[in-house]
C-alpha cells in the first residue's frame, strides 16, 4: 500500500481568527475543522467504567489515539497492550473497557507481540487489519526497549504509541528513564544535596526511533488533541514501523489536581519542555511553534513532585530545568518569530 | 473449548465470561459533580439598555445580520444611533479587554444598525391591541424607547413633544458630525411606523388635565435636562456669555447662535467638548476649552477629548474663568491635590475671547412634576421606584430627569423598563423581582483557547479634513470586519458547543445532545475529576459538592 501524506485541518491557518480557532475540540464557526473527539459518533474505544484515577491523562490520550486509529481503519484494528496502568485499569478480569480486539502482552514485549500479530495478518493476506502496540514509558522505553528497537529495525508494520507519564505509575510511582531531573518519585526522594531525580540521566526515545530511520516518528501532547489526532491519522496512512510518544500527565504520580491534567500538559508545552515534532525517515519534518513568553515556573508549581524545587537553596534545580527548556527552544527553533 | 451438555467449559481461573467495564459505575467515586450553568456575560451586565450583546454577536459570527438586528431591537430600537453615540460601557465590561482588547461591540452595532436602514428592515406592528392608552411626555431617547416597547406590547401610544421634532438631545444636543440626522430620522420613523401618534410643538404643562381630557390610562415622562447650570461670573463687558445647550440647539435649528471669534468654552464634560468642536466648525477659529481639573480627571469621554485635541481645540486644564472683559477673559490658574481636586492659586492669565459659552451641566425643568406633587421646588431629580414609577401611581419617569448616569443608553433602558412595568401595572400585576445572576467574570474563563486576534477599529477622517463642515467624523466597519469582530467574542458564561468537555472527559461521561442542544452529564460514570470545568473556555460548568 502506498504511503500518502494526508492534509489535516489542524494545520490550517484559515480558522485561527474564528473565536477559538483550532484550539478547542470543535469550532462551531468552522464545521469543517471539527476533530473526531467532538463527533457524537466517535467510537469511545476505551469505554466508561474503566478504573483510571480521576483526571487520568493516559486514559484520555489512549481514547483519543485509538478512536482515531479505528476511524482510519474502519474498525479493522488490533491493539497490543504492555503491562501498566492502561492495561490494569482498563481490563481487570473479567471486565474490559476496550471496544476493539485487544491483547495484553507482558510488561516488556508489546512490540514483539505486535510484530507477530502484524506478520500473521500479512501472511493471511489480511493487510487491511492494522496493528497498534501501546504501553507506558516504563514498558516502552526501559524494559521494552530491546523489543521496540527490533520492531523498528525490521520495519514491522506496527504503530507503537507510548503514553509517557514519566514514571512507573502502576506500581507506585518509581523512576523511569523518562522521569525528569528533580522530580520526586518513590525511588528518587527529595532528600540530600540533589533532591529528587538526578539531572543528566534519561534518554529521548523519539530520537532513538529516528536513528532507526523508520518512516514516521512524532511527539504529541494531550493538551493539543487536534495535533494528536492529525499525527495518528498520518501514522495510520503509512506502512512500516511508526512511533508516537504522547505526553500524558498523571495526577496521582505528579501530585496535580485531577482537574488540571490538561492545564499542566499545556504548561509543559508552552514552556518548551516538551517539544512537538514529526520526523520521517530519520529527519525532522515539522515542529509546532510556541508563543515566546512562558517560563517553566508555572508548570513546575502545579505539581507536588517538584515542590522542593521552590525551596531556598534549590534554585539551581529550577535553573537547570529552565536550561533544558531553553535548550529545546534553541534546538527545535520552537519560538514563533514575530 | 467444547461444550458438554450445554455447559461451556472454560479454563480454570477464567471461569467468568468477559464483561464490559460499563458494569462498573465509577460515578460512585465522585465527591464533586459538574453542572452546566448559564452565567451573565459582563458585556450584557454593563449595557444599561439591557441588550443581549452576546446573543446578537453570535448571529453576526455566522453572518446572520437580520437575526442580530432582531435580537438587538428586542431591547434597543435605535441601533444605528447607539452604534454612534453610545459610550459603550459594554466594552469596558468585556472580558476580552484583559487579553487583546475589548470586542468592538459598538462598531459592530453600528454596522448592523446601518445595514437594517439600508435594507429597510421594519418592526412588526403589534398583533393584538390592548385598548390601553399611554401618554409619553418627551420624545427623546427615553420617550422613544418607552413608546416603542409599549407599542410592541399592544398599547396605544401618543407622544407629546415640546420641540418641533422628536429626538431630544439626540437632535438638539449631540452634533450631527457624530450623529447624522438622516440616520436619526430614519430610526425614529421606523418606530413611528408601528402606529404611534405624535404631537410635536406640544408642551405638557398639566399631566392630570391631559390625562383626563384625552383618556390616558398611564403616563411615561422623560423630559430630560434642559435647564443650563450657570455660575456667576464677573462680566461688565459686551462679550456675549452664552449657554452650551442653547448654542447647540440653535446651530441645529439654524437660529442665530451668537458664537463669534475665538470661542472660550467653560466646562469639562461632554457638552463642553461638543460645543468646542461645533464652535470650531462654525467660526473657523480655534476655540479654547477651560476646565478646572487636570486632563486625567476630566469627565468627558476620552475618545471625544482626543478628537477635540486632534482638531485643534486648545485645552486650558487647571484653569477657571475669573472675569469676562471686552474681547478677552481672565483665567485663574488652579492647582490639583493628589486626589485631583482643584484649588485656586491666585495667579491669572488673560486670553482673547470673541464669545464665552458656559457648558457646566444641565438640570431638569420639573414644572409638570411639581404640579403633581411628585417633586418640590428646588428638587433637580425625580425619585422613582425600581419599576420606574413616581410617587403617583400610574405616572412613570425615566431618562435624564431621574437619578442615573444620564446617557442615551440609560434613557433607552429606562424606557424599556418603564414600558414593562406600565404593562404590569395596567394589568394589575406585581412588579417582577430582579433575578440575581452570576457574572461570567474573567477569572472563570480559560482564555488559553482564544488566539490573539487584531481588533478592527472604525476609520476616521483626518482632523484636517473634517473640521470645515459637519460631515460624520467616524466611518464604519466593513461586513468582513464586523464578522471578524463578532468572532472575537468569547461567549463568556454560555456554552458555545466547542466540545471541550465532551472531548476532554477521560471517562466519556459527557453526552453530546446535538447542535444547539448542548450536553448532558452521565453521572453513572462521571468521577468528578473537574477537567471539563477547567477546560471549558467560558466557564459554563460549575463543580458542586456532592451531598450523601
Ligand atoms: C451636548 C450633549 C452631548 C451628549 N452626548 C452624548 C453621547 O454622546 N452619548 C450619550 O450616551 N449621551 C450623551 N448625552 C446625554 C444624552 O443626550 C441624554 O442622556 C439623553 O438624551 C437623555 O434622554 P431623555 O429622553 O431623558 O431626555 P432628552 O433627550 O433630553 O429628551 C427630552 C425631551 O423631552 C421634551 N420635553 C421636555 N419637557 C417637555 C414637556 N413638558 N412636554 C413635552 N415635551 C417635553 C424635550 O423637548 C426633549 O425632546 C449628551 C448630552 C448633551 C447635552
Ligand atoms: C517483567 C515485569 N516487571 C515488573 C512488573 C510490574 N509492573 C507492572 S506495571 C509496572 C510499571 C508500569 O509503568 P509504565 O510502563 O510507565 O506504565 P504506567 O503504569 O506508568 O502507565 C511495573 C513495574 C511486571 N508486570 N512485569
Ligand atoms: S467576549 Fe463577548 S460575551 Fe464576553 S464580555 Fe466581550 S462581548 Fe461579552
Ligand atoms: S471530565 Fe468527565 S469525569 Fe471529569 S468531572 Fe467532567 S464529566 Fe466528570
Ligand atoms: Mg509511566
Amino acid at each position: 500500500m502506498q504511503s500518502q501524506i494526508l492534509h489535516f485541518p489542524a494545520k490550517e491557518a484559515m480558522i485561527i481568527g474564528q473565536q477559538t480557532g483550532d484550539r478547542t475540540i470543535s469550532n462551531r464557526l468552522a464545521d469543517t475543522a471539527d476533530s473526531l473527539q467532538g463527533a457524537a459518533e466517535r467510537s469511545n474505544a476505551l469505554d466508561s467504567g474503566h478504573r483510571a484515577c480521576q483526571g487520568c491523562g493516559e486514559a484520555l490520550g489512549a481514547r483519543h489515539a485509538i478512536d482515531t486509529a479505528l476511524d482510519t481503519t474502519d474498525g479493522e484494528l488490533v491493539v497490543v497492550n504492555a503491562t501498566g496502568c492502561l492495561e490494569v485499569f482498563s481490563t481487570p478480569y473479567p471486565q474490559s473497557a476496550w471496544r476493539t480486539p485487544w491483547i495484553h502482552s507482558l510488561f516488556g514485549n508489546a512490540a514483539a507481540v505486535a510484530s507477530g500479530v502484524a506478520q500473521s495478518f500479512r501472511i493471511q493476506g489480511k493487510e487491511n487489519v492494522r496493528v497498534i502496540a501501546q504501553g507506558g514509558d516504563g514498558g516502552t522505553t526501559d524494559i521494552g526497549m530491546g523489543c521496540l528497537s527490533g520492531m523498528f529495525e525490521r520495519n514491522e508494520d506496527v504503530l507503537y504509541i507510548c503514553y509517557n507519564n514519566e514514571a512507573y505509575m502502576n506500581t507506585g510511582v518509581q523512576r523511569s528513564s523518562q522521569t525528569p531531573g528533580a522530580a520526586r518519585t518513590a525511588t528518587t526522594m527529595p532528600v540530600g544535596e540533589h533532591p529528587g531525580n538526578r539531572f543528566g540521566t534519561g534518554k529521548s526515545v523519539p530520537k532513538i526511533a529516528m536513528a532507526h530511520g523508520i518512516p514516521y516518528v512524532a511527539t504529541a501532547n494531550i493538551a493539543n488533541p487536534r495535533d494528536l489526532e492529525a499525527k495518528v491519522r498520518k501514522a495510520m496512512s503509512i506502512r512500516g514501523a511508526r512511533y508516537i510518544e504522547v505526553f500524558v500527565p498523571c495526577p496521582l504520580g505528579w501530585g496535580t489536581a485531577s482537574c488540571d491534567t490538561i492545564k499542566v500538559a499545556r504548561q509543559a508545552l508552552n514552556c518548551g519542555l516538551t517539544p512537538l515534532y514529526e520526523a520521517e525517515y530519520g529527519e525532522i519534518t515539522a515542529v509546532n511553534k510556541i508563543a515566546p513568553s512562558e517560563t517553566v515556573g508555572a508548570y513546575l508549581k502545579s505539581q507536588r513532585r517538584f515542590a522542593h524545587v521552590f525551596k531556598r537553596g534549590n534554585e539551581h534545580q529550577l535553573e537547570a530545568i529552565q536550561a533544558i527548556a531553553d535548550a529545546n527552544i534553541r534546538a527545535f527553533d520552537l519560538v514563533e518569530s514575530k | 473449548m467444547t461444550a458438554i451438555e450445554g455447559q461451556q467449559l472454560i479454563p480454570f481461573a477464567t471461569t467468568l465470561e468477559p464483561g464490559t467495564s460499563r458494569d462498573n459505575k465509577t460515578g460512585s467515586w465522585r465527591n464533586l459533580r459538574p453542572e452546566y450553568v448559564q452565567n451573565l456575560p459582563p458585556c450584557n451586565d454593563s449595557c444599561p439598555a439591557g441588550e443581549n450583546i452576546q446573543a446578537w454577536l453570535s448571529h453576526v459570527q455566522r453572518g446572520d445580520f437580520h437575526g442580530a438586528w432582531q435580537e438587538i431591537v428586542k431591547n434597543n430600537p435605535l441601533p444605528a444611533t447607539m452604534g454612534r453615540v453610545c459610550y459603550h460601557p459594554c466594552q469596558s465590561g468585556c472580558n476580552r479587554k484583559m487579553t487583546d482588547g475589548s470586542v468592538q461591540i459598538n462598531a459592530t452595532e453600528k454596522y448592523i444598525g446601518d445595514r437594517a436602514l439600508e435594507q429597510g428592515w421594519q418592526f412588526e406592528p403589534p398583533e393584538k391591541p390592548t385598548g390601553n392608552r399611554v401618554l409619553v411626555i418627551g420624545g427623546g431617547p427615553g420617550g422613544l424607547s418607552a413608546a416603542y416597547h409599549l407599542r410592541r406590547a399592544g398599547h396605544t401610544v401618543t407622544i407629546f413633544e415640546g420641540m418641533p421634532a422628536l429626538g431630544g438631545m439626540l437632535r438638539y444636543g449631540i452634533p450631527s458630525y457624530r450623529l447624522p440626522r438622516e440616520i436619526l430620522d430614519a430610526e425614529i420613523d421606523r418606530i413611528l411606523a408601528m402606529g404611534i401618534e405624535v404631537r410635536t410643538n406640544t408642551r405638557v404643562h398639566d399631566i392630570k388635565q391631559v390625562m383626563r381630557s384625552e383618556g390616558f390610562h398611564a403616563v411615561f415622562t422623560a423630559v430630560g435636562n434642559w435647564l443650563p447650570n450657570r455660575v456667576d461670573v464677573v462680566s461688565k463687558a459686551k462679550t456675549p456669555v452664552l449657554d452650551g445647550i442653547d448654542v447647540l440647539r440653535k446651530v441645529e435649528t439654524g437660529e442665530d447662535h451668537g458664537m463669534k471669534g475665538s470661542v472660550v468654552v467653560w466646562g469639562g464634560g461632554n457638552t463642553a467638548v461638543d460645543v468646542a468642536r461645533v464652535a470650531l466648525r462654525v467660526t473657523g477659529e480655534r476655540p479654547k476649552l477651560i476646565l478646572r481639573r487636570d486632563m486625567e480627571h476630566m469627565r468627558a469621554h476620552p475618545e471625544e477629548v482626543q478628537d477635540a485635541l486632534d482638531e485643534g481645540v486648545q485645552f486650558f486644564n487647571l484653569h477657571t474663568i475669573h472675569e469676562v472683559r471686552d474681547g478677552e477673559v481672565v483665567l485663574e490658574r488652579m492647582q490639583a491635590d493628589d486626589r485631583g481636586r482643584p484649588f485656586p492659586t491666585g495667579r491669572y492669565v488673560t486670553v482673547a475671547a470673541g464669545s464665552v459659552v458656559m457648558a457646566l451641566g444641565q438640570s431638569a425643568e420639573l414644572g409638570v412634576m411639581e404640579k403633581m406633587g411628585i417633586t418640590q421646588s428646588g428638587d433637580w431629580e425625580v425619585p422613582v421606584s425600581p419599576g420606574m414609577m413616581t410617587s403617583v401611581p400610574g405616572i412613570f419617569a425615566g431618562g435624564d430627569m431621574v437619578p442615573s448616569i444620564r446617557t442615551v443608553t440609560a434613557a433607552i433602558g429606562h424606557g424599556k423598563k418603564a414600558a414593562r412595568n406600565i404593562d404590569l401595572w395596567l394589568n394589575d400585576q406585581p412588579v417582577s423581582e430582579r433575578r440575581e445572576r452570576t457574572i461570567a467574570t474573567f477569572e472563570r474563563m480559560n482564555t488559553a483557547y482564544y488566539p490573539d486576534v487584531e481588533t478592527n477599529h472604525r476609520p476616521k477622517f483626518e482632523a484636517g479634513e473634517r473640521i470645515y463642515d459637519f460631515r460624520e467624523v467616524k466611518g464604519g466597519l466593513t461586513e468582513q470586519q464586523a464578522i471578524q469582530e463578532a468572532q472575537r467574542c468569547m461567549s463568556c458564561g454560555n456554552c458555545m458547543e466547542c466540545d471541550n468537555c465532551y472531548g476532554f472527559c477521560p471517562d466519556n461521561a459527557i453526552i453530546k445532545l446535538g447542535a444547539g442542544e448542548g450536553f448532558k452529564i452521565d453521572y453513572d460514570y462521571c468521577k468528578g475529576c473537574g477537567i471539563c470545568a477547567t477546560e471549558c473556555p467560558l466557564g459554563a460548568l460549575d463543580m458542586v459538592m456532592e451531598t450523601i
